[in-house]
C-alpha cells in the first residue's frame, strides 16, 4: 500500500500502447476514457485489475488498457471471469461485454453469474446492434427494427435489460450513457464499491450501424424530458425546468406536474434498496415514462468474500493419506 | 461332505433388479477378496435410468468380479458363478454362461410375474431350459428363505425383501470359503443408527452362510489361493476416484492451487463428487457450472490466474467444449480436460463403455489447435496418467487431453499405491519479474513454452486473447507470415513434448516378432489377456500399450516396424488405427468391436490366430 501512495497512478498508467481500432465517432471511446479516469482512484495496484471481454467492439477493450486482461470467445467473458474471481479474490475483475456477446450467446453464463453474485463489476456496452459483424439486429434492437438481418422489420420483442438482471436474481443494477462523462464515473465507482456482482449498462452509440439509438436521452433539445437521474432517497423529477414528477399509483409509476395539487412530497422517492421499486423502474419504458440512470437496486446485505481457497503447501501427510484412503492393506 | 475344488481364477457375476443391492454385494465381495491377497478385477453395469421398472431387462443392475491367484487384467468374458435374482437378469447373462457355469436362482424372481416382466410366456420355465445349456443350477429361494430367518424381526415387509441380497453373498461367500466378519463390521457401521436393520441384515447374511452349510445341494467349495503379489501397501481403487486423488496430488506437486470445474454427466459425475466432497479439507476450489461452456470457460479464467485448472466431462459434453478449447490453445494456457468417454454418438448409451473420442481429442477443433493426448489403461493407471495430464499442461503451458472411459471409471482393481514425495516433480512455468524492457507474454524458452505471468504480479500487465497473436509481444496481428509461423510453432511445440514422455515400452512379448497388438485406453486387459495365452502357445506376439496419443512417444514408428503385423485393437470404428497408418506410412490393421463392453478376449483371440497364419 505505501508503494502506491508513493507513485500516485494517473490515466495515463491506464493506456495500453496499442492503437485504438474502434471506427471515429464510437461511443466505446468514452466509455474507456471513463474507465481509465476511475480505476487509478480506486486505491488498488494497477497489478490487480483484469479485464475480461468475449466478442464483439465492445469486447476489443482489453487491449486498450494497460492492465491484466483476456480478450476470450464469444458470449463467455462472463464464465471466464467466474472461474478467474472464484479462484482469484483478491482481483479486481471487470467484464467487458456488448449486448449480443451477455444477452444472446451469453445469456446463460450472464444470469448464472448474476445468480451466484460473484463479486465482479459488469459493463454492457448496450449499442442494440451487432457492430463487428456489420449490422444485424440484436436481442434489444427494438421492434420493426430495419437491418442488414431484418429487411423487412424484426418481429422479435427485444429484452428489458435491467428487468433481466433483477429477474436473475442481480444484487447490484446501474444503467449510464456514454455521453454522460460525470455520471458514468460515478457509476462505475459505485460498481466498484459493491461487494458483489454489480451490472451496469451503458448506452453507446453505434455511429456506424445505429447512429442517435439514444439521442433522445443525450440531445440536448429533448433529454430533460426523456431522462430521470436517480439519486438515493431523492424523488422521481424530470422536465425543462424540472416541472414533472413520477407518482406511484398503486404499482403503477404516473406523471404528474408539480402544482398546488402535487406536491414534492408525494412523488416516488427512490431508495435503490428496494427491490419492488427497482423492479417499478427498470419497467419505465414500457409505461411511456422517461428512462432511469443511475444505481437502480442494490442489496444492503452485507457480504463475506470467500478466502478459503489457497494454493495447498504440501501437507505430505494429508495428501498420502488420501492417497492411502481407509481401506488400504498390506501385503508382505 | 463337499468337495473342495481348486481354482486358479474365478469370475462371479452378482445380477438382480436394480432395486435389489447388486452393487452392494459386489463391493463387499471385492474387498473380501482384495483383503486375502487376490488379484481382481470388476465391472459393475447399471441401468441407465435411475429407477428403470421392476423387473424387466431395461432395470437389471450387475456386479462382476474376476479374481485369482494369478494376474487378472479383465473382469472376464464367461462366469464361474451367475447369482441372477429375477428372470430379467438371468436373461440379460445368459450370453456369458457356459456349460461349466454354475447358476445360482432366486426361484421367487421367476414368478408369472417376473416372468412377464422379462418378456417370458407365462408358461416359459426358463431355468428349465438354461439346464440344457448349465450343468449346475441351483434353485433356491432366497426371498422366502429370508423372510422366514426375518419372521422374528421388526423391521417392515418391504425392508426384509430388501435383505435378501444379503442372503445371497452369505451363500457366495460360503461357496468360496469367506469369512463374515469383514462384511458385518460393514453393515454394523452402515447401520449403526439402525439396529433392527442391522442386525436384519447381518442375520441374512449368515443364515444363507448356513444354508450352505447345512443343506446339502451344493456339490461343491471352492479355494482359490492368493495371487503373488509385489510386497507394499495397497488399496481398491476405481478409475475416477484415481483421476481425482491424482488431480489433488498435481497440485501439491506444482504448487498450485486446484481449480476443478465440471457439469453433470454420466460416467464423469463422481469425479465431481469425489472432489467436492475433498473440498474443503484439501482446498480445493470445485465449481459445478451451469452448462459444459461455463466449466471450461471459468476454467480458463482460472488458469489464467495462476491455479492448476481442470475440468471433467463425456462425449457430448466435450463437444460443447471444442470452441473454448480452441482457446486455450491459442492462450498458450495450462489446461486439463479429462473425457471420460462413453458410447455415442449424440446421447448415445450414457451407461456404455466406448473409446470413440480419440479423432475429436487429436483433431477436433477449428483451425489448426493441437494439443496433447494421453490416455488411462486402468482403474489405477488413471492415476498415474492423470498426473502425467497436469504435469505436461503445466510445464508446457497447454491445455492437455485425458482419455479414460466408463469401463475404467467404475471397475475397481488392487493398487499398490505411490507415496506423494515420490512422485515426479512439476515446475511451474510462473514468473515474478522480467529481465525485458517490455515484458513480452509470448517470448519462449528453448521448448517453444511461453512464461506464466499472473494477475497481481507487478510490471507484467499484459492481454491475452483468441486473435492472432504476434510472435513474442502478443499483440493481435493479422499478418500473413507471422500467421504461418505462429501455427508451426504451436504445433512444434506439442510435438517438442515427445522428448519429456517415456519411450514406448512393449507390454508382453518380444520387440520384434509376428505381430504385434496395439491398443491404447481400456483394451489394456483384454489386449494382455490374449497375448499372454498366445505366448503360452509359443506365438511370436507382443502387447504394445500406448498411453501418449499425441504427440506419439518418439520410437513409436520404430517400434512397429519391428513386427510383420501390427493390429490395433480398439472399442471404435478405426481411431487409433488412422493415426499409426498417417503418421507412420504402415500397414496397421484394424480390429473393432463396439457393443458398449470391454473387447471379447475369445473374439480377439480367433482374429489373431487368423492374422498369424497368413504370417
Ligand atoms: S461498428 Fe459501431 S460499435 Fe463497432 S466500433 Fe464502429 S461505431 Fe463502434
Amino acid at each position: 500500500m505505501l508503494d502506491i501512495e508513493k507513485n500516485v497512478l494517473t490515466s495515463k498508467d491506464f493506456e495500453s500502447n496499442q492503437e485504438i481500432r474502434w471506427c471515429p465517432g464510437c461511443g466505446d471511446f468514452a466509455i474507456l476514457k471513463q474507465l481509465q479516469n476511475v480505476l487509478p482512484t480506486l486505491g488498488i495496484p494497477k497489478e490487480n485489475f483484469v479485464m475480461v471481454s468475449g466478442i464483439g467492439c465492445s469486447s476489443r477493450l482489453p487491449y486498450y488498457m494497460n492492465t491484466y486482461g483476456m480478450h476470450t470467445i464469444h458470449g463467455r467473458a462472463t464464465a471466464v471471469a467466474t472461474g478467474l474471481k472464484l479462484s482469484r479474490p483478491d482481483l479486481s475483475v471487470w467484464i467487458i461485454t456488448g449486448d449480443g456477446d451477455a444477452l444472446s450467446i451469453g445469456g446463460n453464463h450472464l444470469i448464472h453469474l448474476l445468480r451466484r453474485d460473484i463479486d465482479v463489476n459488469i459493463l454492457l456496452f448496450n449499442n442494440q446492434i451487432y457492430g463487428l459483424t456489420k449490422g444485424q439486429f440484436s436481442p434489444v434492437s427494438e421492434q420493426n427494427k430495419i437491418t442488414k438481418s431484418s429487411p423487412n422489420g424484426t418481429t422479435d420483442k427485444p429484452f428489458n435489460t435491467l428487468s433481466l438482471a433483477l429477474g436473475a436474481g442481480a444484487s447490484f443494477v446501474a444503467r449510464s450513457l456514454d455521453r454522460e462523462a460525470k455520471h458514468l464515473q460515478e457509476v462505475l465507482k459505485s460498481s466498484h464499491e459493491y461487494t458483489g456482482a454489480s451490472f451496469v449498462e451503458i448506452y453507446q452509440n453505434c455511429h456506424i450501424f445505429n447512429d442517435g439509438a439514444f439521442d433522445k436521452y443525450t440531445d440536448r433539445k429533448t433529454r430533460k424530458n426523456n431522462v430521470i437521474f436517480l439519486e438515493q432517497n431523492k424523488p422521481l423529477i424530470f422536465g425543462e425546468n424540472n416541472e414533472f414528477g413520477i407518482v406511484l399509483d398503486g404499482y403503477k409509476p404516473k406523471i404528474v406536474a408539480l402544482d398546488v395539487n402535487n406536491s414534492i412530497n408525494n412523488l416516488f422517492i427512490h431508495d435503490k434498496n428496494d427491490k419492488l421499486k427497482a423492479q417499478i423502474l427498470s419497467n419505465f419504458s414500457e409505461f411511456g415514462l422517461p428512462e432511469v440512470f443511475g444505481v437502480i437496486y442494490e442489496n444492503s446485505i452485507l457480504k463475506k468474500l470467500n478466502t478459503d481457497f489457497q494454493s495447498l503447501e504440501n501437507d505430505t501427510n494429508a495428501i498420502n493419506l488420501l492417497i492411502s484412503g481407509n481401506n488400504s492393506w498390506r501385503v508382505l | 461332505m463337499n468337495d473342495i475344488v481348486e481354482k486358479q481364477k474365478v469370475v462371479i457375476k452378482f445380477a438382480g433388479d436394480s432395486g435389489d443391492g447388486m452393487q452392494l454385494v459386489g463391493n463387499q465381495f471385492t474387498y473380501n477378496t482384495a483383503h486375502l491377497g487376490h488379484d481382481l478385477a470388476t465391472f459393475p453395469d447399471f441401468p441407465a435410468e435411475i429407477r428403470a421398472p421392476q423387473g424387466t431387462l431395461a432395470g437389471v443392475s450387475g456386479f462382476q468380479i474376476h479374481f485369482g491367484s494369478v494376474e487378472i487384467d479383465t473382469p472376464g468374458d464367461v462366469y464361474d458363478v451367475l447369482v441372477v435374482m429375477n428372470a430379467a437378469a438371468l436373461k440379460n447373462n445368459i450370453k456369458s454362461t457356459n456349460s461349466d457355469t454354475i447358476i445360482i436362482a432366486d426361484i421367487s424372481g421367476f414368478d408369472s410375474k417376473n416372468l412377464k416382466l422379462a418378456g417370458h410366456l407365462a408358461d416359459d420355465k426358463p431355468l428349465d431350459e438354461i439346464k440344457e445349456k448349465v450343468k449346475v443350477v441351483y434353485e433356491i429361494d432366497i426371498t422366502k428363505l429370508t423372510s422366514i430367518a426375518l419372521a422374528e424381526s421388526s423391521i417392515d415387509a418391504k425392508d426384509k425383501d430388501r435383505c435378501k441380497n444379503m442372503f445371497a453373498l452369505g451363500v457366495v461367500y460360503w461357496l468360496y470359503e469367506r469369512d463374515l466378519d469383514e462384511t458385518i463390521q460393514y453393515i454394523n457401521e452402515k447401520f449403526s443408527k439402525n439396529s433392527s436393520l442391522k442386525d436384519a441384515n447381518i442375520l441374512t447374511l449368515q443364515k444363507g452362510f448356513h444354508f450352505g452349510e447345512t443343506t446339502e445341494i451344493f456339490h461343491n467349495r471352492f479355494h482359490v489361493l492368493k495371487a503373488k503379489q509385489q510386497k507394499g501397501n495397497y488399496r481398491g481403487i476405481n478409475g475416477n476416484e484415481a483421476l481425482g486423488i491424482a488431480l489433488i496430488c498435481a497440485g501439491a506437486k506444482s504448487n498450485l492451487p486446484l481449480y476443478f470445474s465440471t457439469y453433470p454427466i454420466t460416467p464423469a459425475s463422481d469425479i465431481l463428487h469425489f472432489l467436492a466432497k475433498k473440498e474443503k479439507e484439501y482446498h480445493i476450489k470445485v465449481f459445478q457450472a451451469e452448462d459444459e461452456i461455463s466449466a471450461i470457460s471459468s476454467a480458463i479464467g482460472a488458469s489464467f490466474g495462476g491455479s492448476l485448472a481442470v475440468c471433467s466431462t463425456s462425449g457430448p459434453g466435450m463437444a460443447l467444449k471444442t470452441e473454448a478449447l480452441g482457446l486455450a490453445v491459442s492462450m498458450e494456457l495450462p489446461l486439463v480436460v479429462c473425457n471420460i468417454q462413453r458410447a455415442g454418438p449424440s446421447t448415445g448409451m450414457p451407461t456404455k463403455t466406448e473409446q470413440t473420442d480419440l479423432l475429436q481429442a487429436v483433431y477436433g477443433r477449428n483451425g489448426e489447435a493441437p494439443l496433447p493426448v494421453l490416455a488411462a489403461s486402468s482403474p489405477s493407471d488413471c492415476f498415474y496418467m492423470t498426473y502425467e495430464a497436469c504435469r505436461i499442461a503445466i510445464e508446457h503451458m497447454t491445455p492437455v487431453i485425458l482419455l479414460s472411459d466408463l469401463f475404467l471409471a467404475n471397475g475397481t482393481e488392487p493398487w499398490l499405491y505411490p507415496k506423494f514425495e515420490d512422485l515426479k516433480p512439476i515446475n511451474n512455468k510462473k514468473i515474478n519479474s522480467t529481465q525485458q524492457e517490455v515484458f513480452l507474454p509470448f517470448s519462449r524458452d528453448e521448448n517453444l513454452v511461453r512464461n506464466w505471468a499472473i494477475p497481481g504480479t507487478k510490471n507484467l500487465e499484459h492481454r491475452i486473447g483468441g486473435i492472432e497473436k504476434q510472435q513474442d509481444t502478443g499483440s493481435v496481428s493479422y499478418d500473413g507470415d507471422n500467421h504461418q509461423k505462429m501455427i508451426q510453432i504451436r504445433a512444434e511445440k506439442v510435438n517438442k513434448i515427445a522428448q519429456f514422455i517415456p519411450n514406448q515400452d512393449v507390454e508382453l512379448g518380444e520387440k520384434t516378432g509376428d505381430i504385434a497388438i496395439v491398443g491404447w485406453g481400456s483394451t489394456y486387459g483384454s489386449i494382455r489377456t490374449v497375448t499372454k495365452e498366445l505366448l503360452n502357445e509359443d506365438k511370436s506376439i507382443a502387447h504394445i500399450h500406448i498411453k501418449y496419443l499425441h504427440p506419439f512417444p518418439s520410437n513409436l514408428k520404430e517400434l512397429l516396424s519391428g513386427y510383420k503385423k501390427v493390429l490395433v485393437a480398439e472399442i471404435n470404428n478405426g481411431q487409433l488405427v488412422k493415426l499409426i497408418r498417417e503418421q507412420f506410412l504402415i500397414d496397421a490393421i484394424p480390429f473393432n468391436q463396439i457393443k458398449g463392453q470391454p473387447i471379447k478376449v475369445s473374439d480377439l483371440k480367433s482374429e489373431i490366430l487368423k492374422q498369424l497364419e497368413e504370417c
